[in-house]
């Protein structure tokens, strides 16, 4: 066996070459701070000349959206990425994917708001990226990188669950793990399929109606009202299967632990510097890092919930996930929140402080 | 001689293109969409282009084109056509790739798209009806009314002061290196629907020929918005929108 080969690259530049590797066919997108090393790395690598991944800089990121939307409704593996107001702009595209089942991969490279806010990093859209977004009850399979490595991991990852369940499917970063630079062994070269490929994995999609077969519409619109309750139950239907089958989590020195944090993405890393310097002053602390935000992590939450005697929600944001932790431990236990707004990454000593005053008292 | 007598294969002198479904059509009777419809559908088949043709439907009285024309479609969200289509073209370069827009839908929320769609020169071709209103939703007010002509939200008139005036995108349209081919039809008598026919041939023959984007406006009548007879809708067509929107081809290279 080979020797796997290291690299050290932005959590940006390692999503564009992990669109490449795993077979991506088209990337739409549009510039903003703190993300534009992801299309300004696939223009540097003219993935068009080698693979054949087309790569288009579009007007705005509601048309880069929707360039998603056309190419996904014809089978294609199609993604774009940006930072929390593009992906604001976005939301209409991403609601009308979510309704016409479209699988897609939608990246957000998280910056501080509300409004234009700062171009910092910040974990303020998990409200967005969880609960909706854009209008309507839908859902989208949402994945939290917390290393560069992650970065590169997640978008085959993500293509692959929205393709099984037909989902747009998001990797929600924030712009720490998009700038910084890691260790990465990126992953290896999978072909894009053929069209012989894509017409049986995508039997409704409309890549031109062949003989034998009626014309695939690819559409969200439903104007019966009984017709339209039906798709929705069926969306719903297809949400708890996906909440039955793809949660996915990460435990931290939790077996002893009295205390736990809950924290994803950078603030996941954040924590266990916490864990490791409140260990030395004699605080079992463990943590448990959601890998999907949706389906969140709520039944190894309450699990743990049994044996500790307070959960910190660490959040680079106002207070957002804590909420799903409270619905998953039902009041059994205090579950408080720390976090920095504005930009500003929390520092290790401040969450330990944080921990002291908030549960242990 | 019984109807019975004359309704035989060797009598056949004309019939409803095959891909033009047998679904009753929502369009109220007079208007240009059927019409148009028919159009395409006949284009696409004397192409012999049924199994390598993707449609983009818009928001508006358009929506439903994929329930007439037998061929797969996508059906965009309001204005955003031409952005599906962009990526569809791009990543299936093989197809006939067209969107299906009203006024409202090109020229108004969706104008971002439209123009820089034809001014990257996609290979696509977009079919663009203008009937100057609102039809879908009632017939409100469109970037492309009239001064002077009443709709629902300017019941007094089309005001520059206060709403600005029509907006001739295929003038605009017809200034970017992009496109190759924009011209404006109509479809009210039978020497413009045989126009229109050759034009959208053309666009699309262009657009699998890789020369550029296309663009037809179809001026178009809206007897419902109007609240006038067929009859009297093309009349006013005729008297009203062609002298601001003249028909003809404004570039073909």
């Amino acid at each position: 066996m080979t020797e796997q080969e290291v690299t050290l690259m932005k959590g940006n530049e390692a999503i564009a070459h992990a669109a490449i590797r795993c077979g991506c066919d088209g990337y739409f997108g549009y510039p903003i701070t703190p993300q534009s090393e992801v299309l300004e790395t696939l223009t540097e690598l003219k993935p068009w000349e080698t693979t054949g991944m087309v790569v288009v800089q579009a007007e705005s990121e509601l048309a880069a959206i929707n360039m998603v939307y056309g190419g996904s409704g014809t089978g294609k593996k199609c993604m774009t990425s940006s930072s929390s107001p593009g992906v604001s702009l976005m939301q209409e595209g991403i609601s009308y994917m979510a309704g016409a089942e479209l699988p897609s991969l939608i990246i957000n490279v998280m910056r501080g708001g509300p409004g234009l806010g700062t171009i910092q990093p910040s974990q303020a859209d998990y409200f967005q990226a969880t609960k909706g977004g854009g209008h309507g009850d839908y859902r989208l399979i949402v994945l939290a990188p917390d290393c560069v490595q992650e970065m590169a991991d997640f978008v085959d990852l993500a293509f692959t669950l929205a393709f099984k369940y037909r989902n747009p499917a998001m990797i929600l970063a924030d712009g720490a793990i998009g700038q910084m630079m890691e260790k990465v062994v990126l992953p290896p070269f999978k072909p894009r399929r053929t069209e012989e490929e894509i017409e049986a994995e995508c039997p409704w999609a409309a890549m031109g109606r062949k003989s034998g077969r009626g014309s695939n519409v690819i559409t969200s619109l439903e104007l019966r009202s009984e017709e339209m309750e039906q798709i929705n139950l069926r969306l719903q239907a297809k949400y708890a299967e996906i909440e039955a089958n793809e949660v996915r989590y990460e435990e931290y020195m939790c077996e002893d632990a009295d205390y736990l944090i809950c924290a994803f993405g950078s603030a996941a890393r954040i924590a266990k510097k916490v864990i490791e310097n409140a260990r030395a002053e004699g605080i079992k602390v463990g943590l448990l890092r959601p890998i999907t935000l949706w389906p969140f992590p709520s039944k190894p939450i309450q699990k743990l919930s049994k044996q500790v005697k307070g959960i910190l929600s660490l959040e680079i944001n106002a207070g957002q996930m804590i909420e799903d932790i409270r619905l998953a431990v039902n009041g059994k236990v205090p579950v408080e929140h720390f976090g920095r707004l504005g930009g500003i990454i929390p520092d290790p000593d401040e969450v330990v402080d944080a921990l002291k005053q908030k549960l242990i008292k | 001689m019984t109807k019975q007598d004359i309704i035989k294969p060797e009598n056949l002198v004309y019939q409803k293109p095959k891909l033009l479904n047998d679904t009753p059509m929502h369009y109220c009777p007079g208007c240009s969409h059927g019409v148009v419809h028919k159009l395409i559908a006949e284009v696409i088949e004397e192409m012999g282009m049924e199994e390598k043709t993707i449609g983009v439907s818009p928001v508006g009285c358009g929506v439903f084109a994929y329930k007439y024309i037998d061929i797969d479609w996508e059906e965009a969200a309001h204005g955003r056509a031409p952005a599906l289509a962009t990526a569809i073209k791009r990543l299936w370069p093989n197809r006939l790739v067209f969107t299906y827009q009203g006024d409202g839908d090109l020229a108004c929320i969706g104008t971002g798209e439209t123009i820089h769609a034809l001014n990257r020169g996609e290979n696509i071709t977009i079919i663009f009806i203008n009937n100057a209103i609102y039809g879908m939703t009632g017939g409100q007010m469109a970037p492309t009314t009239l001064l002077g002509m009443k709709t629902a939200t300017c019941p007094y008139g089309r005001d520059p002061q206060l709403h600005g005036y029509p907006l001739k995108m295929t003038e605009l349209a017809a200034q970017l290196e992009g496109t190759c081919f924009v011209t404006r039809q109509s479809v009210h008598s039978v020497s413009a629907i045989k126009k229109a026919k050759k034009a959208i041939r053309k666009a699309f023959e262009n657009s699998m020929a890789g020369k550029g984007s296309n663009l037809i406006e179809i001026v178009s009548t809206c007897n419902s918005g109007w609240k006038q007879s067929p009859e009297k809708a093309n009349k006013w067509m005729e008297e009203n929108m062609f002298p601001f929107y003249p028909i003809g081809d404004l570039k073909d290279i």
